[in-house]
């Protein structure tokens, strides 16, 4: 009878959450002067399918939560509310009240309502407040708000507030056409938005029930006594809007206290003493009833009774639903909507496949040599049909970067306001593709980096006059793609980095000595060092010195680089540079005895074939290169992964000179391989982490290649020294 | 000869006792995949063996345990291999044609993983019943015996039931010599 709705869960939690984002972005773009009615209509729309997604769901408090929110949108959308700075910001802070409190539930936690419930009472205030000019719609609000305040305490059942306030009741027959259910209207769902209003009491007629052998499963045969303590006439007639049109209906105002004859129980029927009783008990009375009525009807007719008369036992149901939906909802992996049109380009390159392979079929069954050529061209075309394949997959986890851009309109204006700072952000390059799982671990170092622009870059709006700037500070946030790596660039037109402030500050912390001569750049990177903040004041958004260190390993973490540019008194640019996805690795193939490792490219600066003269020797045992005007460890791979060489001697194989953590190393290796794209498989999935390896791949052959972790390798090669250094050598 | 004798009586009990559980509680049998490793068969529940495929070469993983043989590609799949004889250490023995790969899916507290283990050979499976499995005896602190689920007694023959999970998850290495005379005490 009913259906499961938990399996929707997921899905109204994520629609939910794109509506909020969407509420947000619209909110944002509000000119309480001169704003858009159409955007206030893209708000009011998000917020009222949030609620009847509540609603249905049985969310009750994110329901009544956004019907206030809604209330107040609805009276600037009619124009009967001026709008007001204030709204915007109240607004603003219902939309992150309602992400929290949906991400409780989605997480399957009790939800926090104090922050809600203290928002609620400033919309009421506000709604409450200044009213409108017409006094009848006020009354409204007044009213609807009295209910607001019952449905989230505790028991929405409880009655006394209302009953005490309007001595009367809604007398209501509601006799659907048998068709209802198919529509998808389902009655359960309006008997709880009725149940909000007040006291709720309802009566089944079940005298239309057929024979069974005549029972439709997918049709409705009941209608309905319902007695509604509260709510106005508006209110009641918006439950029935949908069904109104296909349903038999009578609403009435009586005055006085609901009884048991409105609920039309005829003293005939067997077990309306007992119904009479206790409302709420009334499913297994009505059940009783029915099987005394007709027996033969009872297992069809059984479920739909029980589910329709009384919400209160499906409430219960639903809760209890609730929670296993979390529990499944923590299983269930995230997922990501795919444009039609990147489907569609699979299914096509699927169509090539396929038909190359029965050509190659054909070809196969009876091959000699003269077929020799189309079978070349064959394989070339499958060749081809493969790549283009895998790169449709590869399109398919690819989001347009807009996703990560989309938080910072608030962000910003929030800080700005919060510093007294006039601040434009610029987005740019926002369809800029890339893998949805860097785009969920870039977002926030680039939090970090913007706060960072807003707090240290851009002056306040006095000393930027004084500097002969604009008033206002642009930071333009800009993504683009360059040769297989995303970039994107955060700007500010700031005062740029006090290079001599971080100079002191480092030598002060002693990360380099007085007579060190360090490049502008060089000066630059130092605010990437663990631990450095030239902030004078410690503020809540940034200056604690933790920080840009963070920001740099994350990116690391992702295979990516971050560097700053910097022009005193002009401005800083940040620029993070990123592999397009984290499945796909550009590797050089090189060779240590008969294994072969994969290096990241990336990291390769470069290769060379060296002589004993380009080397020395370091305290006896460490051998060091010299790379033109540097001076290289150099590690050998072999010793590090234990795998037997064929040369043990430098001459005679080769140094990759890679770079990781800011440092040059180069890698001793038999022989330099092909260069070609891996993908990149887990070794912790099936085994565990390994020091010194960052995963796997598969090649060619079919064999399995392991990708080596340079930072990985330079940590070990340093542990390793450590160890034999100490006594002998530190002595000499 | 009377050795001959009493293991005939044995076989023909534990058969009868076999059929006779099977008749009696059908849905409590457990079926066990056997293998031999250094003349001692071993077993393990049949419903966490994914495959068993020939001993091909593997990619050694560097600083790893010896008895972490490399990884395979299982179709995609990164595999590691163990070698349950160095894992037990008893001696090692050259991979010869015979020599297979049980692939195992095992539970760990990380999830599920999917495990290779190195075995002289493959023997049988058996269907055993609780009843049929005897508790491992208690050997002291000094040998961890969580490895092993239970002994049974097929045929006449001792085959010890092992817990993969708890085998391939466990740290420290299984004292085999001790449990061997602990077995055949």
């Amino acid at each position: 009878m009913s259906i499961d709705l938990s399996q929707f869960h997921q899905v109204f939690f994520e629609e939910s959450f794109e509506g909020l984002d969407s509420m947000e972005g619209g909110l944002l773009d509000l000119n309480p002067d001169d704003f858009d009615v159409e955007t206030i209509n893209t708000i009011f729309r998000a917020a009222h399918s949030i609620k009847g997604g509540a609603g249905t769901f049985g969310f009750q408090v994110v329901a009544d939560f956004t019907h206030v929110v809604e209330t107040l949108l609805d009276e600037i959308r009619a124009g009967s509310r001026a709008l007001e700075a204030s709204h915007v910001d109240l607004l603003l802070r219902s939309v992150d009240c309602l992400r929290e409190l949906m991400q409780a539930l989605q997480d399957g936690d009790e939800p926090e309502m104090s922050p809600a419930n203290d928002l609620q009472g400033q919309f009421e205030a506000v709604l409450a407040g200044e009213a409108p000019s017409e006094s009848s719609s006020s009354e409204v609000d007044a009213s609807s708000l009295d209910v607001q305040l019952e449905s989230t305490s505790e028991e929405s059942s409880d009655n006394a507030g209302v009953s005490e306030e309007s001595k009367g009741y809604w007398a209501i027959y509601f006799k659907p056409d048998s068709d209802v259910l198919r529509t998808g209207n389902e009655p359960v769902r309006m008997f709880r938005e009725l149940e909000a209003l007040g006291e709720f009491r309802s009566q089944a007629v079940v005298c239309d029930v057929p024979e069974f052998n005549q029972l439709e499963p997918e049709a409705c045969y009941l209608s309905w006594n319902i007695t509604v303590a509260g709510g106005t006439r508006e209110e009641v007639d918006e439950v029935f809007e949908w069904v109104i049109d296909e349903s038999e209906l009578s609403i009435r105002w009586v005055d006085g206290a609901p009884s048991e004859a409105d609920l039309g129980i005829s003293a005939d029927e067997p077990a309306s003493a007992e119904a009479e009783e206790t409302a709420e008990e009334t499913p297994q009375a009505v059940e009783e009833s029915e099987e005394t009525v007709d027996q033969t009807s009872e297992p069809e007719a059984e479920p739909q009774v029980s589910a329709s008369v009384v919400p209160e036992v499906k409430a219960a149901e639903s809760k209890s639903s609730k929670k296993a939906a979390s529990k499944s909802s923590q299983e269930t992996t995230t997922s990501i909507r795919v444009g039609i049109d990147k489907i569609d380009s699979l299914i096509n390159m699927v169509g090539e496949l396929v038909i190359t392979q029965s050509m190659l079929g054909q070809l196969g069954a009876n091959f000699d040599m003269n077929k020799l050529v189309r079978l070349q061209e064959g394989l070339a075309q499958l060749e081809h049909n493969t790549r283009e394949l895998q790169e449709s997959v590869m399109r398919i986890r690819m989001l347009p970067i807009s996703f990560t851009f989309s938080r910072f309109p608030r962000l910003v204006r929030d800080l700005s306001k919060l510093m007294d700072k006039k601040i434009d952000l610029v987005l740019l390059g926002e369809n800029t593709e890339l893998d949805k799982t860097v785009m969920e671990k870039i977002g926030d170092p680039m939090v970090h980096l913007v706060r960072n622009s807003l707090d240290h870059g851009i002056e306040k709006p006095e000393e930027r006059i004084a500097a002969g700037k604009p008033e206002t500070g642009t930071i333009t946030l800009n993504a683009f793609h360059q040769g297989g790596n995303i970039v994107i660039q955060i700007i500010d037109d700031g005062k740029g980095l006090n290079k001599e402030r971080i100079l002191s500050k480092a030598i002060e912390r002693g990360l380099v000595s007085e007579s060190d001569r360090l490049s502008d750049d060089q000066i630059n990177e130092l605010i990437f060092h663990a631990g450095f903040s030239t902030a004078e004041q410690i503020s809540d958004i940034s200056g604690r010195g933790v920080g840009m260190d963070v920001v740099r390993r994350n990116i690391q973490e992702l295979n990516g680089t971050v560097e700053v540019e910097s022009t005193e008194g002009v401005g800083s640019t940040f620029t993070i540079r990123l592999p397009l996805t984290l499945a796909i690795l550009d590797g050089q193939l090189v060779r240590v005895g008969e294994e072969v490792f994969i290096l990241p490219l990336v990291s390769i600066i470069e290769s060379l074939q060296v002589d004993q003269s380009m080397i020395n020797n370091v305290g006896g045992q460490n051998e060091v290169l010299r790379l033109r005007d540097e001076y290289v460890p150099i590690v050998k791979l072999h010793e590090l992964l234990h795998v037997e060489p064929d040369n043990y001697e430098l001459e005679n194989g080769l140094l990759v000179v890679v770079e990781a953590d800011n440092s040059k190393v180069g890698l001793f290796v038999d022989d330099l391989l092909a260069q070609q794209q891996v993908v990149i498989k887990s070794l912790e999935q099936n085994y565990q982490k390994v020091d010194g390896i960052s995963g796997a791949t598969i090649l060619g052959d079919g064999k399995v290649a392991l990708i080596v972790d340079i930072s990985g390798v330079l940590k070990i090669a340093n542990q390793n020294k450590a160890r034999t250094l100490p006594g002998d050598h530190q002595a000499a | 000869m009377s050795e001959q004798a009493l293991s005939n009586t044995g076989n023909a009990a534990s058969a009868e006792d076999m059929e006779n559980s099977l008749g009696s509680h059908d849905a409590a049998t457990d079926q066990f995949l056997t293998f031999i490793m250094a003349n001692e068969e071993y077993g393990v529940d049949i419903l966490s063996v994914q495959e068993i495929r020939g001993w091909e070469a593997a990619t050694p993983i560097p600083n790893s345990p010896d008895f972490v043989k490399g990884v395979i590609n299982l179709r995609g799949t990164i595999v590691p291999i163990i070698d349950l004889r160095l894992r037990f250490g008893l001696e090692q023995v050259e991979y010869s044609p015979v020599t297979v790969v049980i692939v195992l899916k095992v539970t760990t507290d990380k999830g599920n993983k999917v495990i290779g283990i190195v075995v002289d050979a493959v023997s049988d499976v058996y269907s055993l019943t609780a009843d049929d499995m005897r508790h491992p005896p208690e050997m002291g602190d000094q040998v961890n015996t969580t490895f092993i689920k239970g002994l049974a007694d097929v045929q006449g023959k001792m085959v010890i039931l092992l817990n993969i999970d708890e085998l391939l998850n466990l740290k420290e290495m299984p004292d085999v010599d001790a449990i061997k005379n602990m077995i055949h005490d």
